[in-house]
C-alpha cells in the first residue's frame, strides 16, 4: 500500500509537470507561426503581449522573451516604411529588458544574437546620422556573433541579405550581393531544422518575397 | 494493470478537472484618465496564460483557466501599471479599468523656454544633434559659429563671444561638464573676431540658453552656453589631420574592459601657408601660429559614476602691422602672446534612494602679453609728439578656480529637487607700461560664493514646472543677491507646447573696468519669456518673444587716464521675437532651418551719453541653413546665408567732463554665403580600418564687401571701416582616422 502510495504521488507530480509542460508547449505552438504571417501593428501587440503572459508565467523560459521582443521590434520596422521615425524609441524601450532576459536565461544563442542585430539596427534607423557609430557598430558585432554561435543559421543570411540589398552601393550595399545572400539563406533554410516545434524558424517567406524582387 | 488503470483515471480526472473549471469570463474595458479608450493594453492574470490586449475601443475579454484568488495586473506604456485581486469562479466577470499616465522623459513636456538644445536625446527642447555644430558651413568648425545661426545671437564679426538679445558677449558664460570656463575663447586682437579655444568633437551635447536659464548657473546677464563632455569612446583609435592651416594628431585608448580609457592629443596650427595665398588686410610680422595640447582620462566608478578629467594647454603668437589712421605714413604694431592651462575633472554617481551626486573642479591659468607701438615705413620703432600714448604693453596673469557641487533627490515620476554650492576664486593681475616705462600695476581678487536650490514639478505629462532661487555673494562688492527663476511648460497636444520663462540674473561688473574708486554693486537683467513649439515628424516651429531689463549697468568715467567703473547707473532694456522652422521631412536627404529674430533694444552704459541702441545689436538678424547629403557622391554639400541689417556706430568722446558723440551712423547691412563640402570616400565600409573625411570650405563665397563697424583717429578726423582681415577665406583639410569609423566627424577644423 505504501508503495503503490508512492507511486500515485511521483506519477501524479510527473503528471502534472508533464501537463504543465503540454500547455506550454500547447501555447506557443499555438502563437509561434503567427510570427511569420502578423504585420499589422496591432496584431503584433497582441501576439507580443501573449508571448510576454507566457514569459512571465514561466519566468526560466527564454522562448516566450525572445519573441515578445521579436513582435515589438517587427511592429517598430513597420514605422520605418511609413517614415514615423518618432514611434520606434518607445517600441524599443519595451523590446530592451525583454532581449536582456532572453540572454540572461540562454547564453551564447544564434537566434537572440540575430535579435540583438536586429534590436540595434532599429535604433540606428530611428536617427541613423547620430546613432550609426554606435547602434550601428554594435548591430554588426551582434550579427557576426550570431554567425560565428551557429552558421547554419538561415535567418544570419537573412538579416545580412536585407542589410546588403538596402544599403546603398555608395556604403558597401549591393542588389546582387544581397540577392546572392538570401539564396544562401533559402538554402539554410531547407535544410535548417528547428531545435523543435516553438523554436525560431521565421524567415522563409521574407526570403521568398526578396527573392522575387529585382 | 490495475496500477495502470488508477494511472489512467488520475490522468483523466486531472484533465477533466482542468477543462471543467476553464469557464470564467473576464471583460471590461481600458481607459486613461480623460476617459479615453486605450487599445493595445495588456491584460493578465499574474503569473499565467491568461490575459488579453485591448482593442481600438479599449475592449477586452479573454476566458480564464485559473480559479480562485488571482491578481488581475493591467499594463501598457506610458501608464502606470493597474493591479486588481479578483477572484474567479464563474460566470463573467466585468473589470473596467482605469489607467494613469506615467510621466516620462519620453512623453513629458519639456522647460524649453528660451533653450536650444544640441544632443541626441530626443526632446522637445532638442532641436539641433550634435552633428550640427559641425556640418553647419557658416560655422567653421566653431562651436558659437552654429549657434550663431540660431535666433537670439548676433552676427557680431569684429570680436568673438556670443552677443545675445540685446547683451554684450560677457553677458554670456561659458560651462564645462557643469563648471565655469574662463578664456572660452583665445585671447582678443583688436577688431579681429578670435576662435573657441576647444574642439566641437569632444562634446556630446550642447545647451544654448538665451534666456530664462536654471538656478545652477550664475554671473551671466544674457545667456547661459553649457556644454557636455563625452564619456568612453567607442572604441580605440587614432587620428591625424593636415589641412592648410596646419596639423593634428591624437590618439584614445579604450579600457578592454570598457571601463576606462585615456588620451591625448596635440595640434600645430600655422596660418603662413593660408595667408600667402589669401592675402590678409593686416601685414603679419609673426603669422599666428598656435600650439595646443590636451589629454583627458575618464573612468566609470561603478555602473552609474563617471569620473571625467580634461587638461588643455595651448601657447600662441602672433605680430601685426596695420597702416596707422593717426599718422600717414606711420604704421600701428600690435603683438601678442598668450598661454593658457585649463584642468577640469567632474564626477557624478547615482546615490541610494534616488539621490545623485555630481561634483566638478575647474581651474585656469591664462597669461597674455600684450605689445602695441607706431613703426615707420621701415618698419623702425618710433615714438610720436602726440602719440606716445600707442606704444604701451599689457603683462596680464589670471589664475581662476571654480568648484561646485550638486545634490539631486528624484521624486514622483520625473520631479526633483536639487541644491547645492558653487565657489568661484579668480586673480587678475595687469602690469600696464607706458612708453616711458612708467608702470601701473594692478591687481584684482575676487571670491563669489553660491547657493542654490532647485525643483522640478511634473504633475502630469501635461504640465512641468521648475523654480528655482540663487543666492551670492561677492567679496569685491562685499554685497549679496538673490535671484529667483521660474519657468513653465504647459502641452498644447501632440508635440505641442507653450513655454514661460521669469527669472532675476546678477553679474559683476567686468574685470576690465576694475578697480573702481566707488563701492559698486551687482548688475542686473529681469527676463520673461513666453514661447509656442511644435515638433511633429522631423519638423520643428518655435516661436519666442521676450522682453528683458536691465538695472545697474555699470557706467565708467576716465580717472588716472584710463576708464574704469564708477557707478551702476545705466540702465536698458530689449525685447523681441524670434522665429525657428526646421524641416527634414520634407526633402529627402536635405535638411534645413531658417532662423529670424527682432530686436529692440536701448542701454545706457559703460560711456554711452544716454540711453542708444548698442554698436552690437542688430534690428532684424536671419539665417538659412542646408544640408545635403548625395549618397551618390558620398558628399555632403552644405551651405549657409547669414543676413544682419545694419547696426548702428558711434565714435564717443570724452571733452573733459562729460561723453559725446563725434560721430554716428549705421554700417551697412551684411551678408555671407557659405559653402562647405566633405568627402567621406569610406563611409560605410564596415571593414575598413581607416576613414578619412576631406574638407573644402568657402566662406564669404560671393565675395561681398562686410563693414563691421568704423575705427577713428585719436583726433576724431579720420575714420576707416572695421572689415574681415580676408573678404574670402577658403579651408582645405584631410583627416584620418584609424581603427574606428567616424562617418560623424564630416568635418574637423582643427581650428
Amino acid at each position: 500500500m505504501k508503495k503503490s502510495f508512492f507511486v500515485l504521488l511521483t506519477s501524479f507530480i510527473l503528471i502534472n509537470s508533464f501537463a504543465q509542460s503540454e500547455k506550454y508547449i500547447k501555447a506557443m505552438e499555438a502563437l509561434v507561426p503567427a510570427v511569420d504571417t502578423t504585420r499589422s501593428p496591432d496584431g503584433l501587440t497582441q501576439l507580443a503581449n501573449s508571448f510576454e503572459r507566457i514569459a512571465n508565467a514561466e519566468k526560466t523560459m527564454w522562448l516566450p522573451f525572445y519573441y515578445a521582443a521579436l513582435c515589438h521590434i517587427n511592429k517598430a520596422n513597420g514605422y520605418f516604411q511609413t517614415q514615423e521615425l518618432e514611434k520606434v524609441d518607445p517600441l524599443m524601450e519595451i523590446a530592451e529588458p525583454l532581449l536582456a532576459k532572453a540572454e540572461e536565461l540562454e547564453k551564447n544563442n544564434s537566434e537572440i544574437m540575430c535579435l540583438k542585430k536586429m534590436f540595434n539596427t532599429g535604433k540606428m534607423m530611428a536617427d541613423p546620422m547620430n546613432r550609426f557609430m554606435t547602434f550601428g557598430q554594435s548591430a554588426a558585432q551582434a550579427l557576426e556573433v550570431a554567425k560565428g554561435l551557429n552558421p547554419e543559421n538561415p535567418r544570419v543570411y537573412l538579416l545580412e541579405g536585407i542589410d546588403k540589398y538596402y544599403t546603398p552601393e555608395q556604403y558597401g550595399g549591393s542588389k546582387t550581393e544581397g540577392k546572392r545572400l538570401f539564396e544562401e539563406a533559402m538554402k539554410k533554410f531547407e535544410a535548417f531544422k528547428p531545435a523543435s516545434s516553438i523554436h525560431p524558424s521565421w524567415g522563409i517567406s521574407q526570403v521568398k518575397y526578396f527573392l522575387t524582387l529585382d | 494493470m490495475r496500477k495502470f488503470k488508477t494511472f489512467s483515471a488520475v490522468v483523466i480526472s486531472i484533465i477533466l478537472f482542468q477543462a471543467v473549471s476553464a469557464q470564467v469570463m473576464v471583460k471590461g474595458i481600458v481607459k486613461d484618465n480623460k476617459g479615453n479608450p486605450i487599445a493595445g493594453a495588456s491584460i493578465s492574470i499574474k503569473d499565467s496564460y491568461d490575459g488579453a490586449t485591448s482593442d481600438s475601443l479599449g475592449r477586452y475579454s479573454f476566458k480564464a483557466f485559473e480559479k480562485g484568488p488571482q491578481l488581475l495586473v493591467v499594463s501598457n506604456i506610458g501608464y502606470k501599471s493597474f493591479e486588481q485581486q479578483v477572484k474567479l469562479e464563474s460566470g463573467v466577470l466585468t473589470i473596467d479599468v482605469v489607467l494613469k499616465q506615467e510621466v516620462t522623459e519620453l512623453t513629458a513636456v519639456v522647460l524649453s523656454a528660451g533653450t536650444f538644445e544640441a544632443s541626441d536625446r530626443k526632446r522637445a527642447a532638442a532641436v539641433l544633434d550634435p552633428i550640427d555644430i559641425v556640418t553647419t558651413a557658416s560655422a567653421n568648425g566653431d562651436i558659437t559659429g552654429a549657434l550663431k545661426t540660431l535666433p537670439g545671437a548676433q552676427q557680431v564679426g569684429e570680436s568673438e563671444g556670443l552677443f545675445v538679445r540685446g547683451g554684450t558677449a560677457a553677458e554670456t558664460k561659458t560651462f564645462i561638464d557643469g563648471t565655469l570656463v574662463n578664456n572660452f575663447f583665445f585671447s582678443s586682437v583688436p577688431n579681429i573676431a578670435q576662435f573657441g579655444r576647444f574642439s566641437p568633437f569632444i562634446f556630446k551635447g550642447t545647451v544654448f540658453s538665451t534666456g530664462g536659464y536654471s538656478a545652477l548657473y550664475g554671473q551671466a546677464l544674457s545667456s547661459a552656453l553649457i556644454l557636455e563632455s563625452i564619456d568612453l569612446p567607442d572604441q580605440s583609435s587614432a587620428n591625424l589631420g593636415i589641412s592648410v592651416l596646419g596639423i593634428n594628431g591624437g590618439y584614445q585608448h579604450l579600457s578592454k574592459n570598457k571601463q576606462s580609457s585615456f588620451g591625448a592629443s596635440y595640434s600645430y596650427t600655422d596660418l603662413s601657408l593660408a595667408f600667402a595665398v589669401i592675402k590678409q588686410r593686416q601685414d603679419y610680422s609673426k603669422v599666428p601660429a598656435y600650439h595646443g595640447a590636451d589629454a583627458n582620462f575618464r573612468i566609470k566608478t561603478s555602473k552609474t559614476g563617471m569620473l571625467k578629467y580634461y587638461g588643455y594647454f595651448s601657447s600662441n603668437r602672433l605680430a601685426f602691422t596695420t597702416n596707422s589712421i593717426d599718422s600717414l605714413g606711420y604704421l600701428d604694431k600690435f603683438s601678442i602672446q598668450n598661454s593658457n592651462v585649463f584642468h577640469n575633472l567632474s564626477w557624478k554617481e547615482n546615490l541610494p534612494k534616488r539621490w545623485k551626486i555630481f561634483s566638478g573642479i575647474s581651474y585656469t591659468n591664462n597669461k597674455d602679453d600684450i605689445n602695441s607701438n607706431m613703426q615707420d615705413n621701415n618698419k623702425n620703432d618710433v615714438v610720436l609728439n602726440g602719440l606716445e600714448f600707442k606704444e604701451f604693453n599689457v603683462d596680464t596673469k589670471g589664475t581662476y578656480f571654480n568648484v561646485k557641487t550638486v545634490l539631486e533627490k528624484k521624486l514622483k515620476g520625473l520631479s526633483a529637487i536639487r541644491f547645492g554650492g558653487e565657489y568661484n576664486f579668480s586673480y587678475d593681475r595687469l602690469i600696464y607700461t607706458a612708453y616711458n616705462n612708467q608702470q601701473y600695476p594692478n591687481a584684482v581678487k575676487e571670491h563669489i560664493k553660491a547657493a542654490f536650490a532647485e525643483s522640478d514639478i511634473y504633475a502630469t505629462n501635461d504640465l512641468a514646472i521648475k523654480a528655482g532661487l540663487r543666492f551670492e555673494h561677492s567679496a569685491i562688492l562685499d554685497k549679496i543677491n538673490i535671484a529667483p527663476r521660474l519657468s513653465l511648460a504647459y502641452k498644447l497636444g501632440k508635440g505641442t507646447q507653450a513655454s514661460l520663462a521669469y527669472g532675476i540674473f546678477y553679474q559683476n561688473p567686468e574685470r576690465r573696468y576694475l578697480p573702481s574708486p566707488n563701492a559698486l554693486t551687482f548688475m542686473k537683467a529681469t527676463h520673461y519669456i513666453a514661447q509656442f513649439q511644435r515638433s511633429i515628424n522631423q519638423q520643428t516651429l518655435r516661436v519666442e518673444v521676450f522682453y528683458k531689463k536691465y538695472d545697474n549697468l555699470v557706467k565708467t568715467g576716465i580717472t588716472n587716464f584710463t576708464e574704469s567703473a564708477i557707478n551702476n547707473n545705466g540702465f536698458g532694456d530689449a525685447s523681441g521675437f524670434e522665429f525657428f522652422w526646421r524641416d527634414k521631412k520634407t526633402i529627402k536627404n536635405f535638411d534645413y532651418w531658417v532662423s529670424y529674430s527682432y530686436l529692440d533694444t536701448k542701454r545706457d552704459f559703460l560711456n554711452f551719453p544716454f540711453a542708444i541702441t548698442p554698436n552690437f545689436a542688430a534690428k532684424h538678424t536671419a539665417s538659412l541653413v542646408t544640408k545635403k547629403f548625395v549618397q551618390q557622391l558620398k558628399m555632403n554639400l552644405n551651405a549657409s546665408y547669414n543676413y544682419s541689417s545694419g547696426r548702428p556706430y558711434y565714435n564717443i568722446g570724452f571733452d573733459g567732463t562729460n561723453y559725446k558723440f563725434n560721430d554716428r551712423g549705421t554700417i551697412p547691412d551684411y551678408h555671407n554665403v557659405s559653402f562647405a563640402i566633405n568627402y567621406l570616400p569610406k563611409i560605410g565600409k564596415k571593414d575598413a580600418k581607416s576613414f578619412a573625411v576631406y574638407v573644402l570650405q568657402v566662406s564669404n563665397i560671393f565675395n561681398i564687401k562686410q563693414t563691421f563697424g568704423y575705427q577713428y583717429s585719436y583726433n576724431g578726423y579720420r575714420k576707416e571701416a572695421i572689415v574681415p582681415t580676408s573678404r574670402m577665406f577658403v579651408y582645405i583639410g584631410a583627416f584620418l582616422s584609424f581603427g574606428v569609423d567616424r562617418s560623424d566627424e564630416v568635418i574637423n577644423n582643427s581650428l
